[in-house]
């Protein structure tokens, strides 16, 4: 029965309209309505997505739940949706993400409340619709829309320098994908078609697609974000709202991690094997350089912020460190371990990032200040609170048995096929994430009181509780048993990487 | 000679026009300031008259008459009915603006229609005679409208710059039709055509076409022949603005149309090279300024000569394709650009010009809805999907990569970067700044629903660009 439904096609309207619908309460006068209607569109989304789990046929790497329509007869542009085994998860994060947001932001946000609720709901519209589309140019479509609300919600409801920091986020993301588009139509004239999965199959020659995979790397690198294209997302972290800060870590990272597996693996293999050590060193710069960056941040948000980027590029090490296995032993064995790792790497950091932002929100609602040193001693006064941000924080140092270490470790382990001293340098994590991690919770959680402020904290609110009691069963879920992630991304990959080893010239 | 009847079936809209126009200055006579609306209903009704007669005796067939010099045809009718529907709206929108600032005379409108007329004429010139006939038809009503506010210095100094350049450009114009006149003993364009294939005068042939590039260009607003547009944009009040940046630029592109394409595509290798320069300075010259101004007309000036870039990107990959795809921008330009000047009109009251970026500070907390048709505008001009002003561009990048030339469409792209900057600052402007001035907006209704209607036209047609790419490209018979 729930085949015949257009699945995907529900997940990307139900919460744009929802959001459209709460943009018609209007004014702050009807904020109660505004935040009870956005809440049960956000739940509703997230059950909708329930069924592609639960029906979704981990036997097969084809594409799943498709629809197509006629969209631009002229320009061959069609309504193309369909997931697979490394989509299907990202959707689900992004519907679970969203109801934690929202409810995140229920007493926090007192100004335009409607605006920000419908902000969130179109972006995750918006931002499931990208994880969907299998045309190009649909697929550009839902890419670039998604800028508008986060630019909106940066800036309307962020920090001192949000306007800095939202013209910045927009005017990166937007460089970045312009040329995406450049070399999305060229491609268009080469193939005749702008459905992804025949451009899989378009042969390009060599210079074709170094161009091709530069165009791609400029758009993905800047959403990853990828040292040394990282310099905005600090910006936009500490400026924006606790729930920007969680969907942009949580989701909107992951968006240039999906655009490497979906476009530049599989249209250009032949550049990015040849551009394999360009990547890996730019992701080995990304773990190492910015873990000690965020050792030495004061501010808590910016720390999170940093973390992210070092852990993404353990993302785009996995993907890129398949090419070097190859190269170095010859087969493929151990690569799809690799990439497998970086896409739980993915999941698990959307889990980990977005309850770090949280758990920052919670004291920064009650203290207004980000300050690492404005705190000491926190566990004293909220001693629920602190067991919450130790096992975060656990995890994002990669303590094994939460979900942090699954990916990380999995990483590694496909790293050490390919060169010792890269899956060396890579492990460094582990003791850097530890300690700028740890060092913070240090600071903030243990000592004694540090001030009166924090003498007067108060423990969490139910609300606060539900929220991160539902991301900490996540965390540890996802650690201790990550078999049905795997099992649904296990035929995916290996077609993927089946794919990729087949050049194309 | 042969004596035939002319064809005037085909020039039918024009007339109605023409009787229409005369019919307006003469009841306007017995109007006083209170009446004053019957002769602005009039004009709405001349608009909507001509779009039935065009709409009843459209035919794909290409016919031509007056000795052709006339011509009609799909494209032509296309435009001509978005030249209608733009006016229309300008129309509408400029009516409280003019009541509010003493203004609301008949000239506004008898100068309004002449200069639509002349629009069209120029839409379906078959010769350079005409070509110019209607130009100068459109030109000399548009420097009248500028001067309209006569007593104002900035309305003056505008019309006068606005009159010399625009009369330099003519003489230009003139002076390269003469050489082609010299080279193929015809004004037909169709004859020039077939002549300037195998020209015994090659090179006064290309002498002249260097005039005409030059005076098609100004009459677009490429750079360097740029000058008038944000004096003039500026100058004018915001009602004439209005005017001039919507209609005239479909009319200009039909003259590149019919000069440049129907009349010397064979030239076609001569003029690319001197559009590639042209837009390509428009381009970085109009998104550069733009982000300097902080005036929101002068903003939206240099806009326009970036956007009219873009739009001679599309004409000049020379191929089908590439015109609908310019076609294609043009119209849409012309709607976003008379949403945008509505924009401020709204904002703008008696006595108050809304003309600085800072006066649309805080227009959320103000108005909420208006704001967000604000915000649609400018993500549109910026080329953000899912607005129509993406399609647009998209067509047009696409047309350049086509015909290999995917250095431009990365040029191009770089420069829409940049124009990013300012179109997001206003929305900066309207979202994230506090409210300055508290006054509400107190505007008519009419004005209300049809500049929602013109954002959400915005949205919807790009959510669904099909019809509309289709209906261009229909035009040129793809």
């Amino acid at each position: 029965m729930f085949f015949e439904l257009p699945l995907l096609s529900l997940l990307i309207w139900t919460p744009i309209l929802g959001g459209v619908l709460v943009l018609l309460t209007g004014s702050d006068k009807n904020a109660l309505e505004a935040k009870v209607i956005s809440l049960l569109v956000s739940v509703v989304t997230f059950a909708l997505s329930l069924p592609l789990f639960g029906l979704f046929d981990t036997a097969t790497a084809t594409m799943q739940f498709t629809e197509q329509h006629r969209w631009i007869e002229s320009f061959n542009v069609n309504y193309t949706l369909g997931v697979d085994g490394i989509s299907m998860p990202l959707i689900v994060l992004t519907t679970f993400t969203t109801v934690l947001v929202i409810m995140a932001g229920w007493e926090v946000i007192q100004y335009k409340v409607a605006q920000y609720m419908a902000a969130f709901l179109i972006m995750e519209g918006l931002m499931i619709g990208v994880f969907s589309a299998l045309d190009a140019m649909l697929f550009y479509v839902f890419w670039e829309a998604m800028l508008i609300p986060m630019f909106i919600v940066i800036g309307v409801w962020g920090g001192p320098r949000r306007v800095y920091a939202t013209i910045k986020f927009f005017l990166y993301t937007f460089l970045g994908s312009v040329f995406m588009l450049v070399a999305l139509i060229y491609m268009y004239f080469q193939g005749d078609t702008f459905s992804i999965l025949q451009l899989h199959t378009l042969k390009l020659n060599l210079t074709e697609q170094i161009l091709i995979f530069l165009a791609f790397l400029i758009a993905f690198a800047v959403k990853v974000p990828m040292w040394p294209v990282h310099t905005w997302l600090p910006d936009a972290h500490v400026e924006a709202p606790t729930g920007g800060s969680v969907i942009l870590a949580a989701i909107m990272l992951k968006l240039g991690a999906y655009g490497f597996l979906r476009f530049s693996l599989p249209i250009t293999p032949d550049a990015s094997s040849v551009l394999d050590i360009m990547m890996i060193v730019l992701s080995l710069i990304a773990v190492i350089y910015i873990g000690f960056v965020a050792l030495v941040q004061q501010d808590m948000k910016k720390l999170i912020a940093y973390s992210s980027i070092s852990h993404m590029g353990f993302v785009t090490l996995g993907f890129f460190i398949v090419f070097m296995i190859y190269e170095n032993t010859g087969s493929w064995n151990g690569a799809a371990l690799g990439i497998e790792g970086a896409i739980v790497q993915m999941i698990s950091h959307g889990f980990i990032s977005g309850a770090m932002f949280l758990t920052v929100g919670v004291l920064y609602d009650r203290m207004h200040s980000r300050e690492i040193g404005a705190y000491g001693g926190v566990i004293n006064t909220m001693p629920v609170f602190a067991g919450f941000a130790v096992l975060f924080a656990m995890s994002n140092a990669g303590l094994p048995g939460t979900s942090g270490f699954v990916g990380e470790f999995m990483v590694i382990l496909s790293a050490f096929k390919a060169n010792f001293w890269i899956a060396f340098l890579a492990a460094t994590t582990l003791i850097l994430g530890a300690a700028y991690t740890l060092w913070m919770v240090k600071r903030v959680f243990f000592g004694d009181i540090a001030n009166d402020n924090v003498a007067d904290l108060k423990d969490l609110t139910t609300r606060e509780f539900t929220i991160l009691a539902i991301l900490a069963v996540a965390v540890l879920g996802l650690g201790v048993y990550p078999a049905p992630l795997l099992e649904v991304m296990g035929p995916t990959v290996d077609n993927l990487l089946q794919h990729i080893a087949q050049s194309k010239l | 000679m042969d004596f035939a009847i002319p064809n005037y079936y085909i020039a039918i809209p024009e007339m109605f026009v023409l009787g229409m126009v005369c019919l307006v200055l003469v009841i306007d006579l017995f109007m006083t300031d209170k009446s004053r609306t019957v002769t602005y209903l009039l004009s709405q009704t001349t608009l909507v008259g001509a779009a039935v007669l065009t709409f009843t005796t459209f035919s794909y067939e290409t016919q031509f008459a007056f000795s052709n010099t006339f011509v009609r045809d799909a494209m032509g009718d296309v435009l001509k009915g978005f030249i209608y529907l733009s006016i229309f709206f300008v129309f509408l929108y400029a009516r409280p603006y003019l009541q509010q600032r003493n203004l609301f005379k008949g000239e506004y409108y008898v100068l309004g229609l002449f200069a639509v007329l002349g629009m069209m004429v120029m839409v379906s010139a078959q010769s350079l005679l005409t070509i110019y006939l209607g130009l100068e038809m459109l030109a000399l009503s548009l420097y009248a409208m500028v001067a309209l506010k006569r007593d104002s210095i900035e309305a003056s100094e505008s019309a006068m710059k606005y009159f010399i350049l625009g009369a330099l450009a003519s003489g230009m114009l003139l002076y390269g039709m003469s050489m082609l006149y010299g080279a193929t003993q015809s004004l037909d364009l169709a004859v020039i055509s077939q002549q300037a294939v195998n020209s015994d005068m090659p090179l006064v042939m290309v002498f002249g076409l260097v005039f005409i590039v030059v005076g098609v260009a100004f009459k677009l607003g490429a750079v360097p022949f740029h000058m008038w547009v944000p004096d003039v944009y500026q100058g004018s009040p915001t009602a004439v603005t209005l005017f001039i940046g919507s209609a005239p630029k479909i009319a200009a592109f039909a003259m590149v149309m019919r000069l440049l394409v129907d009349g010397l595509s064979s030239m076609h290798i001569h003029w690319q090279d001197m559009f590639i320069i042209l837009s390509v300075l428009s381009l970085a010259v109009g998104n550069i300024f733009a982000i300097a101004q902080t005036n929101i007309k002068r903003m939206l000036a240099y806009s326009t000569i970036a956007h009219m870039g873009f739009l001679m990107l599309g004409v000049l990959s020379g191929t089908k394709e590439g015109y609908s795809a310019a076609m294609f921008y043009t119209i849409v330009y012309a709607m976003m650009s008379v949403g945008a000047f509505g924009m401020i009109i709204l904002l703008s009251r008696a006595g108050f010009e809304a003309d600085q970026l800072n006066d649309f500070k805080g227009l959320n907390d103000k108005s909420p809805w208006f704001a967000l048709v604000m915000l649609i505008l400018m993500f549109s001009m910026a080329g953000v999907p899912p607005f129509l002003g993406f399609w647009a561009k998209v067509s047009v990048l696409k047309e350049l990569v086509h015909i290999d030339m995917t250095w431009l469409a990365v040029v191009a792209v770089v420069f829409s970067i940049i124009g990013a900057f300012y179109y997001l600052r206003i929305i900066k402007i309207m979202y994230f700044d506090k409210m300055e001035d508290s006054s509400q907006i107190s505007h008519s209704l009419d004005l209300r629903i049809a500049l929602s209607a013109n954002g959400l036209a915005i949205l919807v047609l790009g959510l669904l660009p099909g019809p509309l790419m289709a209906l261009c490209a229909a035009t040129f018979g793809l």
